[in-house]
């Protein structure tokens, strides 16, 4: 176990490493920041005096190994809009997308598993069929039009739901946080039902596949031989060993929901990691895409590592830290 | 043969298959009495319905097969009509069943004490220490060295004998008057094989469980069972005494297995074969099922001759005398 934590680290380290300098070589191709910051009216003594205080005129890889030498000691760098630090910048907005992304994972599962399983053992029924023709248009309907959609119906016309912020926040260990008023879970709900959205259909296929196989199996024949009720054999022979691919995918989505919620925050005006990466690359703001890429790189590897964990603690077969294949 | 109490009735059972190519008779009329502590042989080739038996007698076949009549009776109780819930009592508890892949027939992501104490807890009451207790004494019954450990391991741990073992005292935790075994010593090596027969044959003199053991292998149940049935495309053919069915076949398909397994007497000679095959469950020959393949068809046989006798009988209107 504790081999694994430590060789799982270094790769991470060596990750880390080739992102940054992909990122900030990357980050270079996009454009010069200075023509978007500087007003067209400075002279050029002000814009040398900029370029300089930005520390742009240096060649790119004198600039690599400043921001290398600064990231190795948590500074990535200050942002040229805002003037704070970029880091600072990302993760402020870190918990508003975490916990909408958490919401609509828990959202995902706890649709998509149980009409999954459902699918799964009933392929022919009817229900089973609308649920698999429901996932398709999970699939193949566009977040924006959707998310405007829930707009259209649940805030405008019902005026149920809130359309878009946070809504009341409270500090939670000095964070910020929406899921504990009442007024931000009602923020919270559209957002996190549209991000949803995808992974609901993506769960149902992946539970109702792995129900299918699992379901022909020996040993939940076996199970009902030994007379045991439906729901132990549906919820603990069947439901753990479907997990594991679940458990795959949904940490792979969790990344990607956390990483990439840019849709859905910007029509929702969430005020996230997504809406900044936007806005960032608008001003070619190069210290806050650069701090959120890094940020992403780590964040995907340490969902990579839960969702290891999670594994062994599904499937006895597989063992951490084994020399052997 | 005193024994009277019959543990289970099967009467005229039927199960059929309705799939898209027809429907299958996989099961097409089977009767068979198992007394209290009696061990059935049900021989067959692969196809010949002795396992879809086995599952009917349990309620266990899915669709699209269907028990579309018949009966099975357990202790005067009809099973086919009887409701899932009750199904569900009995099932595991006074009927268990075993199954031919000890690979196959335990959860690979649970444990084992997880796999027994639910067993346990299924059909009794009693706290999970005591189920566990169970459990731990259940283990040590069919020969696993150190059962507490053995309880905490998963089935990847066990080889493939030590895994039928678990699940034959999967089988015998609740006592049951009867256990299914479907073919459980197939996949198994040959001393293995033998180690399990012996042990079975022990566990259900020593608690008065009937057995029906279901095989494709005549040489397995002759020194095993009491009775034999030959099971031939979802119909017994013959039935009797394992030394009746033995050593006095008058079914030409039971000549024909006994005729295809080596012996020592006939040393050098080429094995005698079944000419043909097995015909598709789909559409079977008018009559009795064997006649493309018998050697001594006649035109009676395109009527389905009866089971001739209860003790011994067989059906066909043309039998062979005894072997010689």
């Amino acid at each position: 176990m504790l081999v694994f934590l430590i060789r799982r680290i270094a790769q991470s380290a060596i990750v880390v490493a080739i992102m940054s300098v992909l990122v900030f070589t990357g980050i270079f191709a996009i454009g010069n920041p200075i023509d978007v910051l500087i007003s067209p009216e400075a002279d050029e003594a002000e814009r040398a005096a900029a370029i300089a205080r930005l520390g742009l005129d240096l060649p790119m890889h004198e600039q690599f190994l400043a921001f290398a030498k600064n990231a190795l000691s948590g500074d990535l760098g200050t942002s040229f809009v805002h003037g704070v630090p970029a880091v600072q910048l990302v993760l402020e907005r870190f918990p508003a997308t975490l916990e909408l992304a958490l919401l609509a994972m828990i959202i995902a599962v706890a649709i998509g598993i149980p009409l999954g399983i459902w699918a799964g053992l009933r392929p022919d029924s009817k229900a089973g069929k609308i649920i698999m023709a429901g996932s398709i248009l999970g699939f193949s309907l566009p977040t924006f039009w959707v998310g405007m959609l829930l707009i259209m119906a649940f805030a405008v016309s019902l005026g149920w739901l809130p359309a878009s912020g946070r809504g009341e926040t409270v500090e939670v260990f000095g964070i910020p946080f929406s899921f504990v008023t009442a007024d931000g879970l009602k923020h919270m709900i559209l957002p996190a039902l549209n991000l949803a959205l995808f992974k609901v259909s993506l769960v149902i296929r992946l539970a109702r596949a792995g129900t299918r196989e699992v379901a022909l199996q020996d040993y939940v024949r076996f199970a009902r031989a030994k007379g045991l009720a439906p729901r132990r054999i549906v919820g603990v022979h069947i439901l753990k060993n479907i997990m594991i691919p679940v458990v795959t995918v949904l940490g792979l989505e969790f990344g990607s929901v956390i990483a990439f919620s840019v849709v859905t925050e910007t029509v929702f005006a969430w005020p996230g990691m997504g809406k900044l990466l936007i806005d960032s690359i608008l001003l070619l703001d190069r210290p806050v895409v650069v701090a959120y890429l890094l940020v992403t790189v780590l964040l995907f590897i340490v969902i990579n590592l839960v969702v290891d964990l999670l594994y062994s603690l599904l499937d006895p077969r597989i063992r951490l830290g084994g020399a052997k294949a | 043969m005193t024994r009277q109490e019959a543990v289970l009735e099967v009467e005229d059972l039927r199960t059929y298959f309705f799939t898209r190519g027809g429907v299958a008779k996989a099961v097409d009329g089977v009767s068979f009495t198992l007394h209290r502590g009696e061990i059935l042989g049900l021989v067959g080739e692969s196809g010949s319905g002795k396992s879809v038996t086995g599952m009917s007698v349990l309620g266990l076949v899915d669709p699209p097969g269907r028990i579309v009549g018949g009966a099975v009776r357990y202790h005067g109780e009809d099973l086919v009509t009887a409701a899932e819930k009750r199904l569900r009592q009995l099932r595991g508890s006074r009927i268990a069943m075993i199954f031919q892949d000890p690979m196959m027939t335990l959860n690979p992501v649970l444990s084992v004490e997880t796999q027994m104490v639910e067993t346990v807890l299924a059909h009794d009451r009693v706290s999970r220490s005591e189920a566990r207790e169970r459990s731990r004494e259940a283990l040590a019954r069919v020969g696993i060295p150190s059962p507490d450990e053995r309880l905490a391991a998963y089935p990847h741990q066990f080889s493939g004998g030590m895994r039928q073992r678990v699940a034959i005292a999967i089988a015998l935790l609740h006592r049951p008057d009867v256990i299914i075994a479907d073919e459980p010593t197939t996949a198994l090596d040959v001393t293995i094989q033998a180690q399990i027969l012996f042990e079975m044959q022990k566990l259900c003199r020593e608690t008065g469980t009937a057995l029906v053991w279901i095989t494709h292998d005549l040489a397995v149940v002759s020194g095993l069972a009491d009775r034999i049935a030959v099971m031939y495309a979802g119909r017994i053919v013959e039935i009797g005494s394992a030394v009746e069915v033995i050593d006095g076949a008058r079914h030409p398909y039971t000549h024909g297995l006994l005729g295809s397994v080596p012996s020592r007497n006939r040393r050098g000679e080429p094995l005698a074969q079944i000419p043909g095959m097995t015909p598709s469950l789909l559409n079977l020959p008018e009559g009795c099922a064997f006649r493309p393949r018998c050697p001594r068809a006649t035109d009676a046989c395109f009527a389905l001759p009866p089971l001739s006798d209860e003790a011994h009988g067989w059906r066909c209107f043309n039998p062979q005398g005894a072997v010689a």
